[in-house]
């Protein structure tokens, strides 16, 4: 069969979202001549299309249907409807990201058993080894064209960088370099170098970066084995008598609904909306929601252990130019219980333009403590902190049925609390990041709050039992052995490093296994 | 009062890319309160020029930049000069100048020195009104493009080709 497909044509794989997990997975399945849907609740922009202005280009791609928080964490207070800070769109937050491809490091796969009890955290090991891991790491930094891995060279340092390096030198960080990125630092997969121009979180103008709207997707859709309906929000999934799911409910553009029956359905709508619709899709046989039988559905919502550190200096950084986070300090990531807190944390460099930093230097502040910051904007250094948060069981998204979005299902209410691991970990990096910017002369430094989050993880989580965890180690639901989840929801624990390069290696994983069981029809 | 006339349509602000040293044209009654000094003017149609005068002045002390312009904080605030927020407005900045009475002065603007101004700033800044108005400048001000090269910032970078050969590492005081 060949692109477009029926409604009725329950021979596809339906898959839920076109991000990291979603784009790659849909890729990968036509590339082996499987028939895919691609649902997505986004329009369609590709690098002609994407603004480098911080405020249009969020107005353009960022996911602002309503949500609402709790808990006692700072994003509740200062952006209470905007608890996460990702796309809609083809591609989803692929065309936000930064690029930072870091796999996760071997004992990060095992928290339970290398950090033991953490009270209040409910660490577990992933069912996966990472030796399991290698060759899917190595095919998703050959996809991503990740610099510093495969013979490809890193990217050139910029401003912002060099502040950083000579401060890291300065403190004997020896682990420092412009980060493994997928940015491209010469023509890959024919799409251009790096242009050094800044706006990586705006969707890159040149392609350099990789996004699956312009890589995967097409190259997908170019199979005639996928076909993608963009501006389609999946407002349920349905299934059978014996509990197999066999389709999906979707409005389309025009607010038309449709059913579009299915072999397979795979939801990749990330870490809120993923849960979201399987809560969504409760039925009489399933009250709980859908792959909810260990009750753990939308639980254990992890978001990094994150912060900022801003540094003015006495003379001019401009640290807008250039890639924005091609700059990484791994000394603090590994894990050393000593430093009071179990797992590490990242230090890579950040900037925002004036528009931004208004909003989140300090949300809230006002008066010359905080206009004298941005006096000296082009004064500025920038560097993000991102470290392993605690799973908590607490943590988690629910349904607001107090709040309806536009196709009148209930909203997410996103809750989370910091737990103290977070908070000691949160205040080491802080405290280094500031020693960073100090050993090259910082004349004031910003610790900054968390801004609502990027990395969303961990709400139908991978485990070995199922009373543990939403799906098994193949991202197969427990309870529903045709229903996958192929995003970073299916993170067991979420590790210290940006979570992209490993939820692209799973859907790889996951398109590899998806297809051999095919094969076997035992799906 | 006189400027709340019917069917009036001059609301518009000076243009937001206009040269700031040029001086504008303005009809009666349309000159806000201390613009006279000044060399720009913006027109209001609700509220009267005192209080859009005044909610300048207490734009500025909320984001203080001595070398941003008013006019920049005039753009940010004109949006309150509906039929909708004129009532609201006026009755909030009539409470700021009650408050400015409190010690000794006869209105918020006629108080002198910045950081007395600020401490009534202080005691109301969890009511609604100062967060409507401190959060609308978070994006009424800093999103203006013109105010960004006096941060020193340069904005879009894509359509000079980046900096890949304009500076992105030209640091040399490391």
């Amino acid at each position: 069969m060949t692109a477009p497909f029926d409604l009725n044509d329950d021979s596809v794989v339906v898959i839920i979202g076109t991000g990291a997990g979603g784009g790659v997975l849909a890729n990968e399945l036509a590339q082996k001549g499987i028939s895919v849907v691609s649902l997505e609740a986004g329009g369609r922009y590709l690098p002609e299309d994407y603004i480098n202005d911080e405020w249009d280009s969020f107005g353009q791609l960022a996911w602002t249907d309503p949500r609402s928080t709790s808990g006692d964490w700072r994003v509740a207070k200062d952006f209470s409807g905007l608890p996460a800070w990702i796309v809609k769109a083809v591609g989803g937050t692929t065309t936000h990201w930064a690029g930072a491809s870091l796999r996760f490091q071997d004992h990060e796969w095992k928290a339970k058993s290398t950090y033991g009890d953490v009270q209040g955290a409910n660490l577990l090991d992933w069912p996966i080894d990472p030796r399991e891991m290698d060759d899917y790491y190595t095919k998703a930094e050959t996809k991503l064209g990740v610099t510093r891995t495969g013979g490809r060279a890193g990217l050139p340092g910029n401003n912002n960088y060099k502040v950083f390096e000579a401060g890291a030198k300065a403190l004997g960080y020896k682990e420092v370099h412009t980060g493994r990125m997928a940015i491209n630092s010469a023509e890959y997969d024919g799409r251009m170098a790096c242009q050094q121009t800044g706006f990586c979180f705006q969707g890159c103008k040149w392609g350099a970066k990789w996004s699956s709207a312009y890589t995967d997707i097409p190259k997908g859709e170019a199979t005639g084995h996928l076909e993608v309906r963009e501006r389609c929000h999946v407002m349920r999934i349905e299934h059978d008598k014996k509990g197999r799911v066999s389709g999906v409910v979707y409005v389309d553009a025009k607010g038309k609904q449709h059913e579009q029956k299915a072999r397979i359905v795979c939801v990749a709508g990330n870490s809120i909306e993923s849960p979201r619709l399987l809560l969504n899709s409760a039925s009489s046989m399933f009250p709980d929601g859908l792959a909810n039988s260990s009750g753990q559905v939308g639980r254990n919502y992890m978001r990094h252990m994150t912060g900022s550190v801003y540094g003015v200096f006495d003379q001019p950084v401009r640290m807008w130019r250039g890639t924005t986070m091609a700059g990484i300090i791994q000394d603090e990531a590994r894990h050393d219980p000593s430093r009071g807190f179990v797992g590490g944390y990242e230090m890579e460099t950040l900037s925002l333009g004036p528009p931004f930093m208004a909003a989140f230097l300090d949300p809230g502040g006002w008066g010359r403590e905080f206009t004298t910051a941005l006096d000296h904007y082009e004064n500025m250094a920038g560097m993000w902190l991102v470290g392993e948060d605690m799973p908590q069981e607490t943590n988690r998204i629910t349904l607001n049925h107090d709040i309806k979005d536009q196709h009148g299902l209930p909203v997410a209410n996103v809750h989370f609390d910091d737990h103290p691991n977070d908070i000691a970990m949160r205040s080491h990096a802080y405290k280094q990041g500031i020693a960073v910017y100090e050993a090259v002369g910082a004349t004031r430094v910003f610790p900054t709050p968390p801004y609502p989050s990027t990395h969303n993880m961990g709400t139908n989580r991978m485990s070995e039992k199922a009373r543990d965890g939403v799906v098994n180690k193949h991202g197969q639901s427990h309870d529903i052995a045709n229903l996958f989840v192929s995003d970073g929801s299916q993170f067991t624990t979420g590790a210290a490093e940006n979570p992209t390069l490993t939820i692209v290696a799973l859907a790889i994983r996951q398109a590899d296994y998806i297809a051999s069981e095919m094969g076997k029809k035992t799906l | 009062m006189s400027l709340r006339k019917q069917g009036m349509t001059r609301r518009q602000l000076l243009s937001q890319s206009a040269v700031f040293g040029a001086s504008f044209a303005i009809g009666s009654g349309f000159v806000a309160g201390r613009v006279e000094a000044a060399n720009w003017a913006l027109e209001v149609e609700y509220l009267s020029s005192e209080t859009m005068a005044t909610l300048i002045q207490m734009a500025r002390d909320i984001y203080p930049h001595d070398q941003v312009s008013d006019a920049y904080y005039a753009i940010a605030v004109k949006g309150y000069d509906t039929a909708e927020a004129a009532e609201t407005i006026e009755a909030n900045i009539a409470a700021l100048d009650a408050a400015a009475k409190g010690i000794g002065y006869a209105r918020y603007i006629d108080v002198g020195w910045e950081r007395d101004r600020v401490d009534l700033l202080r005691a109301m800044e969890n009511s609604p009104f100062f967060q409507q108005v401190r959060g609308g400048l978070v994006t009424g001000l800093y999103n203006q493009k013109a105010v960004w090269p006096i941060f020193g910032y340069e904005g879009e970078s894509f359509s000079q080709g980046g900096y890949i050969d304009r500076g992105f590492d030209d640091i040399n005081w490391l």
